[in-house]
């Protein structure tokens, strides 16, 4: 029996969907993998602002992509998504550990005023951004690799802990890096921050071989542990896998060659990142479970899929124009985290302040005390100049 | 489906605690998604439209609190849809078809509300005073329809409608019936009359506090007046729903209905029963009140009212005592918080001024556990009141939950984050109100000065 129209564009827009995922989400994962890297309190503050800095605002909404694959997927593939979530409860448990995490740390780090408090939260929203990542990824290889059972009667081990299932969780988590190193070498050139430039350039460059490598070590051992989605990689999805490579070469190309153009070199980075995802989805046609069960045994009645097509349609409607004006205002840097008095303060008490929020200066000054305000934003200022001048020498 | 076979041994209760526990505490940072933007924009726009620093300062300051609440809560509905599956992959395996619709519209209304929500956070500095009041608008507008499409689902449970069964699998869906069922427009009006109680009555159990302790300036009677005006318009109404809801509930969740009112047998000149616990089937430390629950089903004492004799023993919902006993708190602090509304309102109309007495605001004070309270309890009845049912009369509990063996551990695991998420979303407020207050002793005597209208929107009157 061959899969209904309907069926096939509802698999289509699930795979679109997680690709969105894939980048915006990855991308917030990867920005918390370099805060875990970039080193202890005072060598690795400029990086961790400048992550902050074009994380915070936009992470929520980035992540709603999430919520949107799991509604996708239980309303058009119910079966498929009562499977997955039973024979791999133990690595989605762990990556919405990872997400709960993320979350606080993430809630709290903006508050934490001690440095140890500030340590610690910022340890749980990093670390958990290597968590989630890696766990998504053995789930996606236990569906590749055909391991998980349509009707499951516990959790399957076996299916997560598979080579292929562990690689591809690498494969995640250096994705991740990859794509996020990427966007902040462009945030970074945005405000002007030379050297962050250079350092995320060269770690966006190390991330690319990483994946590159990564992705060709999944590919290897996909050929013995499934070989129907390999067929599809080398066969009908290879179109894909060629743009891919190609658009990763060329994103190293252009770190190399230093032209970082805004919109050619996210757009490349991001069409590497996505046509990877579309290859999978491609390459496991015509099954949800390569190869236990077929998108038409597995799809909901015709009805729910057209509900499911009416609220996409509803969502291109009303959520990408949103989108359009969050990422135009974060481009325009129109959206700041509103300085607290606190805020001020604790930069000015340079003890404290661990990364400490330059962005205060060109606060608004306030009508009744501008003599005060003036004086803390002198005070900022010469503490940042004393900060570059430490730092460069 | 092979896998309900299997499924049928499972004991659902450690699955029913987690998922209980998580909705539970979810509920509330709900609360605040659907109604704090709508406090703090009215805030704002009394800041706005009469040039009132202490009503700006307040209404940021509440958005520095919505920053995290809403972070908080973005990541508690996580775990619910995570849970959906992990939890209970019989009820969407089988029915993810119908009940998946309502969750999908949600999906685009919480799309919407973190955008917007990032736009108001993050837009004070950059956006004209007006553009960023309009900036809101769009949360409260998603709040209010992401409740719905939430509450449809659930009360698509309670009354499930709009699909067809055959051999096990749902072989027709009619969207529009699954949104709308029976249960929906009541279930979302209780909802949504709930969250702008539980917020408006928490925020200004804060201010009242402050007021109690002697800081009376134009701030904190503000802060107080603002959210318990709003919260004070929502009581009356939600005293009135839930009358109208209880003969809902009689007439199509009979079962659930007679063990909210202890209705062993079915008949007329059925008694209301006030308090009491069910032992072996008698009521003691009750007191109970001749056909009066005749009477509010069918205002007549003649009134049939069906008892949960009419189905066998093992279709009844457990815990008799805790549901009715959670109904009669529910009302019995709702009255509560209607009758203080009143009070203020009383004392408003013949004075126009603020009732600040001890006498008012320490139980003022309260009014925000208190309506915590009267939710919590309120869904205590609506779904221990529905089992042993996930989805009524159609799927048993244990039938969707999960074969997967590791639920006790992710209970356990469940409970100690949501003791940190606790933590977190008590705790950051109440580091932020002493930093404030540390901070600037001379900040909230500015405040009672209003200045000059005009640019104050944009350029915030929060110095450092």
């Amino acid at each position: 029996m061959s899969p209904s129209p309907e069926a096939i564009a509802a698999a289509a827009i699930l795979v679109v969907v997680i690709a969105a995922y894939a980048l915006f989400g990855g991308a917030d994962f990867g920005g918390g993998i370099w805060d875990l890297l970039a080193g202890g309190p005072r060598r690795g503050a400029a990086p961790r602002e400048l992550i902050d800095e074009s994380i915070t605002p936009v992470w929520e909404a980035n992540h709603v992509w999430l919520v949107f694959v799991l509604v996708l997927l239980w309303t058009a593939f119910p079966p498929a998504f009562a499977a997955i979530f039973t024979a791999l409860f133990v690595p989605l448990s762990l990556s919405l550990l990872g997400i709960v995490l993320r979350g606080t740390g993430f809630a709290f780090r903006h508050t934490a005023q001690q440095l140890r408090t500030q340590q610690l939260s910022g340890a749980a929203f990093a670390a958990s951004s290597l968590i989630t990542p890696f766990f998504m990824g053995t789930v996606i290889g236990a569906v590749a690799t055909g391991q998980v059972p349509v009707h499951p009667a516990g959790s399957v081990l076996a299916a997560w802990t598979s080579p292929t299932a562990i690689l591809t969780g690498f494969l995640f988590v250096a994705a991740c890096a990859y794509i996020s190193a990427v966007f902040l070498v462009l945030e970074a050139r945005q405000r002007g921050h030379q050297d962050l430039v250079r350092y995320f350039s060269a770690r966006a460059t190390a991330a690319g071989l990483l994946t590159g490598a990564l992705a060709g070590g999944t590919f290897t051992v996909l050929s013995g542990s499934a070989p129907h989605v390999f067929a599809g990689l080398t066969g009908i999805a290879l179109p894909l896998v060629a743009v891919s490579i190609a658009a990763g070469v060329a994103v190293l190309g252009m770190l190399w060659l230093r032209w970082y153009h805004a919109m050619f070199l996210r757009a490349t980075a991001a069409i590497a990142v996505a046509t990877v995802v579309w290859g999978w989805g491609l390459a496991q046609y015509p099954y949800l479970f390569p190869t236990s069960l077929s998108l038409a045994a597995g799809s909901a009645p015709t009805a729910s899929l057209a509900a499911e097509f009416f609220v996409v349609g509803l969502a291109v409607l009303l959520v990408a124009p949103g989108f359009a004006l969050l990422y135009v205002m974060q481009q325009r840097r129109m959206l700041k985290a509103a300085e607290t008095d606190a805020d001020l303060r604790t930069a000015a008490h340079l003890g404290q302040a661990l990364p400490a929020r330059p962005a205060a200066a060109p606060a608004a000054p306030a009508p009744a005390r501008t003599g005060m305000t003036t004086a803390l934003v002198l005070a900022v200022l010469a503490i940042r100049a004393i900060r570059d001048a430490w730092r460069r020498r | 489906m092979g896998a309900v076979a299997h499924v049928l041994a499972v004991d659902p209760v450690p699955a029913r605690s987690q998922m209980g526990s998580s909705l539970g505490f979810h509920i509330i940072l709900a609360c605040f998604g659907i109604a704090f933007a709508a406090v703090t924009m009215t805030a704002e726009w009394i800041g706005i439209r009469r040039g009132d620093a202490a009503a700006l300062l307040l209404a940021r300051r509440w958005s520095k609190v919505m920053a995290v609440l809403v972070a908080v809560g973005a990541v508690s509905g996580t775990v619910l849809s995570y849970e959906m599956g992990l939890l209970w992959p019989g009820l969407m395996g089988r029915f993810g078809a119908a009940i998946g619709f309502p969750f999908s519209v949600e999906g685009i209304f919480f799309f919407l509300e973190a955008i917007f929500v990032a736009v108001y956070l993050y837009g004070w500095r950059r956006l004209s005073a007006w553009a960023h009041w309009w900036s809101g608008v769009p949360i409260v507008v998603a709040g209010l329809l992401g409740a719905l499409s939430v509450v449809a689902a659930n009360s698509w449970m309670n009354s499930p409608a709009g699909y067809t069964l055959s051999h096990g699998k749902i072989t027709r869906v009619d969207p529009v019936s699954v949104f709308f069922n029976a249960s929906t427009p009541y279930e979302t009006a209780h909802m949504v009359l709930a969250a702008y109680l539980v917020t408006g009555f928490l925020v200004a159990s804060v201010y009242a506090v402050g007021l109690l302790r002697g800081r009376r300036d134009r701030y904190h009677r503000l802060g107080f007046a603002v959210p318990f005006t709003i919260a004070g318009i929502a009581a009356p109404l939600q005293v009135m729903m839930g009358d109208i809801i209880a003969r809902f509930i009689a007439h199509q969740q009979p079962v659930k209905f007679a063990a909210m009112e202890y209705i062993a047998r079915t008949g007329d000149n059925i008694p209301e029963w006030l308090g009491g616990i069910l032992i072996n089937g008698k009521v003691y430390f009750g007191a109970s009140i001749p056909s009066f629950d005749s009477i509010l089903v069918g205002f007549s004492p003649h009134t049939r009212v069906i008892g949960w004799d009419s189905v066998p023993l093992d279709r009844r919902p457990p815990l008799t005592t805790l549901i009715h006993l959670s109904f009669d708190l529910m009302v019995g602090l709702g009255f509560f918080l209607f009758a203080l509304a009143a009070w203020q309102g009383w004392w408003w109309w013949f004075h126009r001024r603020l009732l600040v007495t001890p006498w008012f605001l320490v139980p003022s004070a309260l009014s925000g556990v208190a309506a915590v309270a009267a939710m919590e309890a309120g869904w205590i009845v609506t779904e221990v009141g529905r089992q042993p049912w996930i989805v009524y009369r159609v799927m048993l509990v244990s039938a969707a939950a999960t074969p997967a063996g590791g639920v006790p551990v992710t209970l356990g695991v469940i409970l100690a984050l949501y003791a940190i998420l606790t933590v977190v979303s008590i705790g950051v407020p109440i580091i932020m109100s002493r930093r404030w207050r540390r901070g600037t002793p001379a900040e909230e005597e500015a405040e009672q000065v209003p200045y000059g209208p005009s640019p104050a929107g944009a350029s915030p009157p929060e110095a450092p």
